[in-house]
């Protein structure tokens, strides 16, 4: 064991169940430390990867090394994770103090340890005076908290979370974003985080781990897979509204596109394929008066005040959001000019519509 | 009291806003009424009468309320029955009779009884007075009066042992059980429990005899134990555990896990708590079943009277050629106690039970 061994690393892991494969060889380093979200659609296999590293599922073949210590055939308990689950997952007839100190106690930990470590928790989670009530009295955040300091108790070398904020209400969900990337400033454990919220990911993670389909399509920093999205899958999924697609060609390094517009655009390598064109909403530029790179009619439009998102079409149905830092009049049937800046254009294709490298 | 009236006399719709009592209210009334009749009428003859003398059980007196004829020491006639004599002109004395019954018998007045006058059988009416029989409990619990066989301690000691044992080794057994088949993924785990519900189709008196040569072999025939064992696994309690503990979910047991809890710890410390409803359900059902029991006691205990339970001490007030219905009633109403007062505890876990589940 070593100080540079990794805090976990997963080698070429499978999981089938049945004839289905769930997990197709993932391969992923995670370092002491550091907060990784794994985040997918639904099905994606985020969860059954997580429940695989906690020791609850078993691995079809590969290797899971926690501290550089393989640790396949070692027990969940005996692993030094702790989890914290969707539904809290909390012992209903036991007290808040009880749910607290009952991992310890399995451990045949001394009680003076138990206690100090049961109240520490309780005091950093702000739950101290709830510690005599059953689970049924608390509310969603309350029995969230309880939760996470069952996980922080056994001072664990990994946490994982399996979408621990997806029963909570908007409001108390931005609030325990909040807390949980907090806590993990606090205690500066590794903690591995599973959601189907981009927003989450985005907001909490160190590093993004996107998965689709058992397969991991990119790891990254945040704002890394933002700006440069490995494939149009990524490029999808990370951002809100979502990126728009424009299908068309490359013809050496000008850009056609099927609803007209023609671009020369900056890629490293030119080349002749059909590709598609991935675009911010928020790099597109409007013109009321009808100027612009290309007209579109807008479909229906959202005022926020400080952001007004406006959706529009391209005369051969292809849809286009656009995302303007400010407010403009605007009615629905309108035809607006947009304007595009080839500096900030995706272009995606080939096998797995991968990105395609561009000179920026 | 006044939420007792409350209570019973609540009617269709919320309880702040209850609709007069209509005909909906008149339906349910009246069908819980009769259910509550059909119930209670048995059992309250059945106290009712245990207080009625011996003599008026004997001639099969319907009467509510415990009327026995007086009786009284006569000179010279020993004791004999007092009847009320009403005279054509409408004076009452107290007499006996002085010769045989018939439509026109010899009386003689108590306070003269060398009087003797004849009297026609309509003007002579039992004189009687109302007596609760204490005897009928007091002659069997003291042993006196010529019921000096009735051990009932010994027997009472013998019911509530075999009841207790084998309601705690049925609750244990049938709960592990019911365990691995609601929560352990093994094949042929439907196969079993179905094999085990499948038994309830066989009548226990086609398995007697088989049963019998078991207990036989295993030398606990005589025993109080070749009664509790073969008592112990209940196809019923099973299944019913089995069915409660589906709904207990699995994430509670994994959380359990993480906190490095054995799995005998995840029995007894989550599982059977959380299971305390299907458990008291178990528990009254055994102890009815085990209290109650009579024809397998008696076949496995005939040989020894002292190891008789209640039920079987019960047949010794039914002889050949006389039944002593006033004990045999009297101990019947004894022997409803216990099971009554177990009943009216366990009832409590059964409405709590349901109330502490914290899960949504």
């Amino acid at each position: 064991m070593t100080e540079t061994a990794p805090a976990l690393e997963l080698r070429q892991i499978r999981k089938s169940f049945g004839a289905v494969d769930v997990i197709h060889g993932v391969d992923l380093s995670i370092r002491e430390g550091e907060f990784v979200v794994f985040v997918g659609p639904s099905g994606c296999g985020k969860s059954t990867l997580l429940r695989l590293i906690a020791g609850l599922d078993d691995p079809t073949s590969g290797d899971i090394v926690i501290k550089g210590k393989r640790v396949n055939a070692i027990p969940a308990a005996e692993r030094g994770l702790s989890m914290v689950f969707q539904s809290y997952a909390l012992y209903p007839h036991m007290s808040v103090r009880q749910n607290l100190s009952f991992g310890l106690e399995n451990l045949r930990m001394e009680r003076a340890e138990i206690d100090r470590r049961v109240d520490a928790a309780a005091k950093l989670l702000q739950i101290d005076h709830l510690m005599a009530r059953r689970p049924g009295q608390l509310s969603g955040g309350q029995r969230q908290r309880v939760a996470i300091g069952r996980a922080i108790v056994r001072e664990p070398v990994v946490f994982l979370f399996d979408e621990p904020l997806s029963n909570l209400d908007a409001e108390l969900r931005l609030q325990m974003r909040v807390e949980i990337s907090q806590l993990h400033d606090q205690l500066g454990n590794t903690m591995i985080y599973v959601t189907h919220d981009q927003v989450e990911a985005m907001t909490m993670a160190d590093r993004i781990v996107v998965l689709r389909g058992g397969r991991i399509e990119q790891v990254g920093a945040p704002l890394d897979l933002y700006n440069h999205p490995a494939n149009r899958f990524v490029a999808g999924f990370i951002g809100a509204p979502q990126m728009n697609f424009l299908k068309g060609a490359l013809d050496g390094r000008t850009l056609r596109l099927d609803s007209g517009m023609v671009r020369d655009v900056p890629v490293a390598q030119a080349g002749s394929l059909p590709v598609t064109l991935g675009v911010r909403p928020e790099a597109i530029g409007v013109s009321l008066d009808g100027h612009g790179d290309v007209q579109v009619v807008v479909k229906n439009f959202e005022q926020l005040g400080s952001v007004t998102y406006i959706y529009t079409a391209f005369p051969n149905g292809e849809t286009l959001t656009v995302q303007l830092p400010r407010q403009i009049p605007l009615t629905r049937g309108q035809t607006i000019g947009v304007t595009f800046d080839a500096a900030s254009f995706h272009l995606f294709g080939g096998e797995g519509d991968r990105a395609l490298p561009m000179n920026r | 009291m006044s939420r007792a009236i409350t209570f019973l006399t609540r009617t269709r719709g919320s309880f702040d806003r209850a609709e007069r009592f209509g005909i909906s209210d008149f339906l349910a009334y009246a069908y819980l009424i009769f259910g509550v009749l059909i119930i209670l009428v048995p059992v309250l003859w059945t106290v009712m009468s245990s207080i009625k003398p011996q003599r008026a059980l004997d001639n099969f007196d319907t009467r509510v309320l415990p009327y026995a004829q007086v009786q009284q020491e006569v000179p010279g006639r020993g004791l004999r029955d007092v009847f009320i004599h009403t005279a054509p002109d409408g004076t009452e004395t107290e007499v006996v009779r002085a010769g045989p019954a018939r439509a026109v018998s010899d009386v003689a007045p108590l306070d003269d009884p060398a009087a003797v006058f004849q009297a026609p059988r309509e003007e002579l009416r039992p004189a009687e007075d109302m007596r609760v029989a204490v005897e009928n409990y007091l002659d069997p619990i003291l042993q006196r009066n010529g019921q000096e066989n009735f051990a009932f301690w010994r027997y009472l000691w013998n019911s509530v042992f075999v009841t207790v044992a084998a309601t705690v080794i049925t609750l244990v057994i049938n709960a592990m059980a019911a365990f691995a088949l609601a929560k352990y993924q093994f094949r042929g785990r439907l196969t079993f429990t179905l094999l085990i519900v499948a038994t309830l189709l066989i009548p226990s008196s086609i398995i007697l005899v088989s049963l019998f040569f078991v207990v036989w072999t295993f030398g606990m025939f005589g025993s109080l134990w070749g009664v509790i064992i073969p008592a112990a696994a209940t196809p019923t309690g099973v299944f019913l555990l089995r069915q409660y503990m589906l709904t207990i979910p699995d994430e509670l047991l994994e959380a359990a896990r993480m906190d490095a809890a054995s799995e005998w710890r995840i029995f007894w410390r989550i599982v059977m708590p959380l299971s305390l409803p299907a458990l008291s359900v178990l528990a009254i059902l055994s102890v009815i079943w085990r209290w109650n029991d009579f024809l397998w006691p008696l076949i496995v205990l005939i040989s020894d009277p002292r190891q008789h339970t209640l039920q079987i001490g019960l047949t010794q007030f039914s002889g050949e050629f006389d039944t002593n219905l006033h004990y045999v009633l009297a101990m019947t109403v004894v022997s409803l106690i216990p099971i009554t007062l177990v009943f009216v505890w366990l009832q409590r876990f059964i409405t709590t039970g349901i109330a502490t589940t914290g899960l949504k």
